[in-house]
């Protein structure tokens, strides 16, 4: 009797859903173990960097001076001036880099995206990307090359912000070009089905609506030449005090003075060294945070 | 407003490949013709080349007359910005401008053409979205993305936009292809009204929707594909409905192919 019921009671063809086999339980532990290796191999060297600048440097960020004064009369064995000269030099040869690269940058991919057919447009595409890869000493030696050899013209920031807008240049075109991109062709379309001519469909529709992205990507992009070192070495001359004039005399950035205090051996020297380090880090993760928060600000809003 | 629209011998190219060959077909002012057929029959590419809309494809080329109130809109004399803007489109998916808000949205095509005056584009705005059905769902906000309105909202939102320059002739594109019954209903009624002062010339895939808004009716068809697309007729709606001419259009109208 009960071995009827029990052969009643068992189904008649197995259910339907089984239970996660032990084969994939397995494949899916060894593909997290490794995402997750992966993942600490990444980080780990990225954190104790941060770690090692922070521990070495940040005493000298604690005086006042550090902000507000340069290095004019401070002896090598000294642990008194500041890096203002330095964090002014980095400001201005960055901005005029920039005040240089975005319109031209912008233009160029407008051109790219809205313009641009055939042979020319390929052409400027194929330049960008080869400009893209081009090393900053490159980009350094040649402008060396034409402004102080070719135009004999002297050292001077300008030149480094020259350089810096051959590495910046084909940043700014690219992720412009992206962004513009993204615009759906059906806003433009009814831009014009409103009888507005097509320059002005990209000014008013098409600029404004890719512009949150764009900014993003320009001020990414002055993060990223802000630390190049080769064309400071190469363009212009060291100074311990402090210049706002770009096209005359030497002007310190702040990878200059690191690459100068690093021949100095003494404590002093040692912590200007990862002082200024950190004051870089700090300078280009405040770029970087302004980029989210102008990017939020100037995002399309939905309510 | 309201003007005629007469098609002579027009034969339309995506660079070299003829998609559309051989359409004549007549518009009167103040009536609604709707154009049906099977996909890549060429329906959409004959209404984008009403307001020289085509033209925005690289390589795309017409031959052949487009006639606006006897005028040619294809003479070399004239300017295709305002062509557009005597030629209003409304397309198949609502697309108001993301940057802008609602009162901006309809006001868009007046304000970029250098209208500044504020108490006139808020007149425009407001008589508008009234025309489009809008205004008492969106007069208290005003000043709120277009993006926050419903999906049914941003098409008529759109209809608004491109009857506040005060076209001529409104082109629908699949007006209501990507909208629920409802917001269908509320702009097939809107559609009604606009026929009133515009001609109207829309296309749909909703056969349904050609009878039930349209006084004529222009059905297209293809010989196969990479073939050109072809009107196979055109008349008035309750004929080709009822009894058409033509075989295909019973075929097609009766659920028989396409």
């Amino acid at each position: 009797m009960t071995t009827t019921e029990s052969t009643l009671d068992r189904p008649a063809s197995p259910p339907a859903f089984q239970p996660v086999s032990g084969a994939r339980k397995t494949k899916n532990l060894v593909a997290t173990v490794l995402v997750g290796l992966a993942f600490l191999v990444a980080v780990v060297p990225l954190v104790w960097l941060l770690i090692t600048v922070v521990a070495k440097g940040f005493t000298a960020l604690l005086s006042a001076d550090w902000w507000t004064h340069s290095l004019k009369g401070v002896l090598p064995e000294e642990f008194t001036g500041g890096v203002y000269h330095a964090i002014i030099g980095t400001l201005l040869q960055t901005l005029v880099c920039a005040l240089i690269a975005v319109p031209v940058g912008v233009l160029a991919a407008i051109y790219l995206v809205e313009y641009g057919r055939g042979r020319l447009a390929r052409t400027t595409t194929f330049m960008v990307d080869i400009l893209s890869g081009v090393p900053s000493i490159v980009a350094a030696l040649f402008v060396f090359a034409l402004w102080i050899g070719t135009f004999g013209l002297g050292q001077s920031a300008f030149a480094v912000s020259l350089s810096l807008v051959l590495l910046m240049l084909p940043v700014v075109v690219r992720s412009t070009e992206e962004m513009l991109r993204l615009v759906p062709q059906e806003l433009r379309e009814a831009s014009y089905a409103l009888g507005v001519p097509k320059w002005k469909t990209i000014v008013k529709i098409v600029l404004p609506t890719a512009l949150s992205g764009v900014v993003t990507g320009v001020m990414l992009a002055m993060a990223r030449v802000m630390g190049e070192t080769a064309p400071v070495l190469v363009l212009v001359g060291y100074s311990k005090s402090i210049n706002f004039n770009i096209f005359d005399g030497n002007m310190t950035s702040l990878p200059l003075l690191i690459y100068t205090e690093l021949t100095n051996p003494l404590p002093a020297g040692q912590l200007r060294v990862w002082g200024a380090a950190l004051t870089l880090i700090i300078l280009i993760m405040l770029f970087n945070l302004v980029a989210t928060v102008v990017s939020r600000f100037s995002a399309i809003k939905t309510k | 407003m309201a003007k005629r629209i007469d098609v002579k011998d027009l034969n339309i190219f995506y660079g070299k490949f003829h998609a559309v060959d051989g359409v004549t077909l007549a518009v009167p002012p103040r009536s609604v013709t709707a154009f049906i057929g099977p996909s890549g029959c060429g329906k959409s590419t004959v209404l984008r080349s009403l307001n020289r809309m085509h033209e925005v494809t690289p390589g795309a080329r017409v031959e052949g007359k487009v006639l606006l109130d006897g005028e040619d809109i294809y003479a070399s004399s004239v300017d295709p910005v305002e062509v557009r803007r005597t030629i209003g489109m409304v397309f198949q998916r609502p697309n108001p401008f993301p940057t802008m808000s609602i009162r901006d949205n309809v006001v868009a095509g007046l304000k970029l053409a250098g209208v500044s005056n504020r108490k006139q584009l808020n007149e425009v705005a407001e008589r508008s979205l009234r025309g489009a059905n809008l205004w008492a769902e969106v007069k208290d906000r005003l000043d709120k993305p277009g993006g926050s309105l419903s999906g049914g909202q941003q098409q008529r939102l759109c209809i608004a936009r491109a009857i506040a320059v005060q076209p001529d002739v409104l082109l629908m594109d699949e007006p209501c292809s990507a909208l629920d019954p409802i917001s269908t209903l509320a702009i097939e009624d809107l559609i009604g009204e606009l026929k009133k002062d515009f001609t109207i010339v829309i296309v749909t895939h909703n056969m349904q929707q050609a009878a039930r808004v349209s006084d004529q009716t222009a059905f297209f068809n293809l010989a196969g594909v990479g073939q050109p697309g072809k009107l196979v007729e055109i008349d008035d709606t309750e004929k080709i409905f009822s009894n058409p001419n033509q075989q295909a259009t019973e075929d097609y109208i009766s659920g028989r192919f396409g």
